[in-house]
């Protein structure tokens, strides 16, 4: 892949584009510790809006703010119970529009 | 407990409000629990809805539902990085009543289809995410859900879980197993603004009309495939991406998207189109081989959680599915609440509605398709080959004299790396899935 291009948005643009409805409380929970152990981190490519970003000491860290509630993280964990997931409370989280 | 209902139906998505709908018509009282603000905030999807499964629940939809446009235009593109080979139709009989496939953004389509089900009599309750069962399977049944409501225990006599392709009901009632990433795709799609009539002037439509491209060959690499679609005054670009093979291939799918709207024949059609909106979901790919249990004691499964979505190659459906499904739940609801019966055994005519209509009779037949379409060979092998064909065959090397189709055939497969025996055995199985 080439690097962005001058057509090219940023991600945080991309991201701009979507309505979030932040709720106070996490609706995801990532136990970095365990996430130290973990190789393969496919999380940090395969979220579509791009959550989880490793960290100097090999952990992760994760925003929960503009989720897509997708299922995508946990699906693709190797390690089990590094990703604790639910649907935000309700009338908060992402709002599609025009999906 | 605050509330009694004889229905609680979780998620007003298609299923869910179609079951609401068969339900409170027939005079039950139903809550219709959605978690986002409005019916559809939570959805997303790769472009067509089939709505002819409506014809007996809204005599007339077309005339009100709220449709981007009506898809007269139906291509199935197979891209290598330098090629590309299209089957494309085009039929004005779509573009009249009963029509066949409409584009619609989702809020728009499943808040029409809720009101439907309000009209009807259902309490629709929005903001409101389930957290859980009230009861379990075999210890007096499911009874109700919690929500994150105040006081929010709502009881019920049965519940129908269409809370989407996560499934957390089902999971929680035991009846859902372990879920597969093998058998999910990711769906990532960009919404991009463009003037309708430019929009009918690249994709060659009258006003109204739409077109909807499926593409193979498009994903870096990575099994899945793309789509293409207009809106009113958008068009609709996207991927679909095999979980494990994206987790392995560390590509993002934000970039498989944009290599291929660079793809040089997918870009003339998207230039200049400004990201209205990006989205994300989870499609339940694994068809027949992953259905769930669909009922439990007290419980009903309908639409993306109970795996009822096609994804077989040329034909790629899911809201009708939902839909169908959602009907279906809603009618064994209304039998089992009559009778009094709401076990698990009570609820066993819900298999046979689906298996006497399309809903399971298409994913039994097509049982086979998913597996095949994310092949190697479907996915990589054969679209390599059947360009190189299709080039070889209109490439004229006078003075040589022309070889025939099979001989053609016969180079262009080793050229590939497929194997005459793998071809035959591949179209036979497509034959027996698809004939």
């Amino acid at each position: 892949m080439t690097g962005p291009g001058p057509m090219r948005e940023s991600f945080e643009d991309r991201m701009a584009t979507v309505e979030f409805r932040v709720a106070p409380t996490a609706h995801i929970t990532v136990d970095g510790d365990s996430c130290r152990g973990c190789s393969t981190k496919a999380c940090v490519t395969a979220c579509p809006a791009n959550l989880f970003v490793p960290t100097a000491d090999g952990g992760i860290l994760f925003n929960y703010e503009q989720c897509f509630e997708c299922g995508t993280c946990y699906l693709v964990c190797d390690t089990e119970g590094a990703i604790s997931w639910s649907y935000p409370e309700g009338g908060h989280g992402v709002v599609f529009l025009r999906s | 407990m605050a509330e009694e209902f004889d229905v609680v139906v979780v998620g007003a998505g298609p299923a869910g409000s179609a079951a609401a709908l068969v339900l409170a018509r027939a005079g039950k009282s139903v809550c219709l629990l959605e978690r986002g603000p409005f019916p559809g905030s939570k959805n997303m999807y790769g472009g067509v809805i089939y709505p002819r499964i409506l014809d007996g629940l809204i005599p007339n939809w077309w005339e009100e539902a709220p449709v981007q446009r009506w898809v007269t235009r139906r291509a199935t593109m197979v891209l290598t990085g330098t090629q590309s080979l299209t089957v494309d139709y085009r039929t004005e009989a779509w573009g009249r009543p009963p029509y066949n496939g409409a584009t619609a953004y989702r809020p728009d389509f499943d808040a029409w289809l809720a009101g439907k089900a309000v009209e009807a009599g259902a309490v629709l309750a929005c903001e409101t995410t389930a957290t859980g069962l009230l009861g379990a399977p075999g210890k007096g049944g499911i009874r109700g859900v919690r929500t994150d409501r105040p006081g929010g225990e709502i009881g019920a006599r049965l519940v129908i879980a269409c809370d989407g392709v996560n499934s957390l009901l089902a999971k929680e009632a035991g009846i859902y197993g372990k879920a597969d990433p093998h058998h999910f795709t990711l769906g990532a799609k960009e919404t991009l603004a463009l003037p309708a009539r430019v929009i009918e002037e690249r994709f060659g439509l009258a006003e109204h009309e739409g077109a909807d491209f499926e593409i193979v060959g498009c994903t870096e690499g990575v099994a899945g495939g793309g789509f293409l679609y207009t809106n009113r005054e958008t068009v609709s670009v996207g991927v679909v991406l095999h979980l494990p093979e994206l987790a392995a291939s560390k590509k993002r799918p934000e970039e498989i998207i944009a290599s291929m709207k660079a793809n040089p024949v997918i870009a003339p059609l998207v230039a200049g189109g400004e990201l209205v909106e990006y989205s994300a979901h989870l499609i339940p790919e694994g068809g027949w081989v992953m259905l769930p249990g669909l009922v439990a004691d007290g419980m009903l499964v309908a639409g993306d959680a109970a795996a009822l979505c096609l994804a077989a190659g040329i034909w790629l459906e899911g809201v009708n599915f939902a839909i169908g499904s959602g009907m279906a739940a809603g009618e064994t609801a209304l039998e089992a609440l009559d009778s009094g019966n709401v076990s698990a055994p009570g609820l066993a005519g819900y298999r046979k509605r689906l298996e006497g209509n399309f809903v399971l009779a298409d994913h039994r037949k097509l049982r086979r398709a998913p597996h095949l379409m994310l092949s190697d060979r479907v996915q990589h092998r054969y679209p390599q080959m059947i360009c190189n064909l299709t080039e070889a065959m209109f490439t004229v090397t006078n003075p040589e004299p022309k070889k025939g189709i099979l001989a053609h055939t016969r180079i262009e497969a080793r050229r590939a790396g497929v194997r005459l025996g793998q071809l035959a055995r591949d179209t036979a199985s497509a034959l027996r899935t698809y004939g």
